[in-house]
């Protein structure tokens, strides 16, 4: 590094830390907009990927009102997936190379969708926990030093709230249903927990991004910290359901005035993030084959607007 | 052929939250024309009655001030406190002025 660019940095590193914004064309530490991107752009692909496991239910859902509102839900992941590749593409990725990077299997999105959606009642637990434990990572990034992140994250976290109440109730009208439809959320709650417990990722120990991340003002809390904040918000939740979280270390712990929890299988994690999960091939396929089967669509726009242009084109050349 | 040279182009989307208010800046998005970049900001940016009036400008043919200037263009104001109301201080007497 070049003692100009030391000295930017050191200027970088000095507004930042006085909670000052960073805007596109400002300069910016290599590694910063290296960071934002694969963030930015691992955020938008998980909010596109998120959308197969509840399309999935779309055509299943019990009932017109559970239909329109899951289809309302999974529209908003689409919007929010455009929000973060615009604000990715202020940091000059394209669109389609951050596609390319999705398809290849060279970008990741959260693993968490890599598990299956197996009953009706999965899209309760997926709202109260998954989009949950989102929501608490997603609350401090709209304070993120990134302006175009930061913005898009308001928006994101203002519709999301929506995403968990409704999952919140689908969890609890089953719950308050027949032993065999509270059973059916029982089983969603026994397979939805510990992978939401892994979305905040590895123990602090184990996250080599985070300091540089937090010194930045991308990241506020510590994975273990927001970690630790979901299970004590979740705990009460499941026992207003009458549900059991499958867990039997855990309990309160009065000196930290916090709940005790189990280990969490990282093997599993990893191996899922690898691409061993039980749908890692049947998302990435499906995913592939929505872009392939609509490459036509948008070369019939293009072909279409190049048509119109040069129509307006010669209008104003004879009318001349 | 590469669909690299197929990206659609970028828009800027403005929206007008409510009557009475100017545009305001939402975000981008890609769309093959004008008219596709309206109703893709309508689905993407208006889902929640955020409008009742949308802009979308080609996001190339937008001139910005550099960064680089920012001081150049702006700190000249800093020291001209007198265009403001409060520099002037008056008797009581006419406080409400």
């Amino acid at each position: 590094m070049s003692p100009v660019e030391m000295n930017l940095e050191a200027r970088f590193d000095a507004y930042v830390a006085e909670e000052k914004k960073i805007e596109p064309k400002d300069w910016m530490p290599d590694a910063y907009r290296k960071t934002l991107i694969r963030q930015i752009s691992q955020h938008a692909h998980s909010e596109i990927v998120g959308m197969l496991p509840e399309g999935n239910w779309i055509s299943r859902a019990p009932s017109l009102k559970r239909k329109a509102i899951l289809l309302a839900k999974v529209q908003d992941e689409a919007g929010h997936g455009l929000y973060l590749y615009s604000a990715a593409e202020t940091l000059g990725v394209t669109r389609d190379q951050m596609l390319d990077d999705l398809h290849t299997g060279k970008a990741k999105y959260s693993s968490i969708f890599n598990y299956p959606t197996l009953t009706w009642a999965d899209m309760g637990a997926v709202g109260w926990l998954v989009d949950g434990a989102a929501i608490m990572n997603q609350v401090p990034l709209c304070k993120c030093s990134y302006g175009p992140y930061a913005r898009a994250m308001v928006r994101v976290c203002k519709e999301e709230s929506f995403h968990q109440r409704q999952g919140f109730q689908v969890m609890l009208n089953l719950a308050q249903g027949t032993p065999e439809q509270k059973a059916m959320a029982q089983d969603a709650l026994n397979r939805w927990w510990w992978p939401s417990l892994m979305m905040f990722g590895p123990n602090d120990a184990d996250s080599p991004h985070s300091a540089q991340s937090m010194k930045w003002n991308i990241k506020r809390f510590s994975n273990d910290e927001l970690r630790q904040r979901f299970v004590d918000m979740t705990v009460p939740q499941a026992e207003l359901l009458g549900l059991t979280i499958p867990d039997p270390d855990l309990k309160w712990n009065e000196a930290r005035g916090h709940y005790d929890f189990g280990d969490i299988q990282w093997e599993e994690f990893y191996n899922v993030i690898k691409g061993n999960g039980p749908c890692n091939k049947e998302r990435l396929a499906a995913r592939v084959k929505a872009h392939e089967d609509g490459a036509w669509v948008r070369e019939a726009a293009n072909a279409y607007a190049q048509k119109q242009k040069a129509k307006k084109a010669d209008a104003t050349t004879h009318a001349a | 052929m590469s669909s690299k040279q197929h990206e659609w182009p970028l828009w800027e989307v403005f929206i007008r939250s409510r009557q009475g208010l100017g545009h305001k800046h939402s975000g981008s998005l890609h769309a093959a024309d004008a008219e596709m970049a309206i109703q893709n900001a309508r689905d993407v940016y208006t889902r929640r009655q955020e409008g009742v009036s949308i802009w979308v400008v080609p996001a190339e043919a937008i001139t910005a001030s550099s960064p680089d200037d920012k001081e150049v263009m702006f700190d000249p104001a800093n020291d001209k406190v007198y265009r403001h109301p409060t520099f002037y201080k008056l008797p009581d007497e006419v406080n409400n002025m």
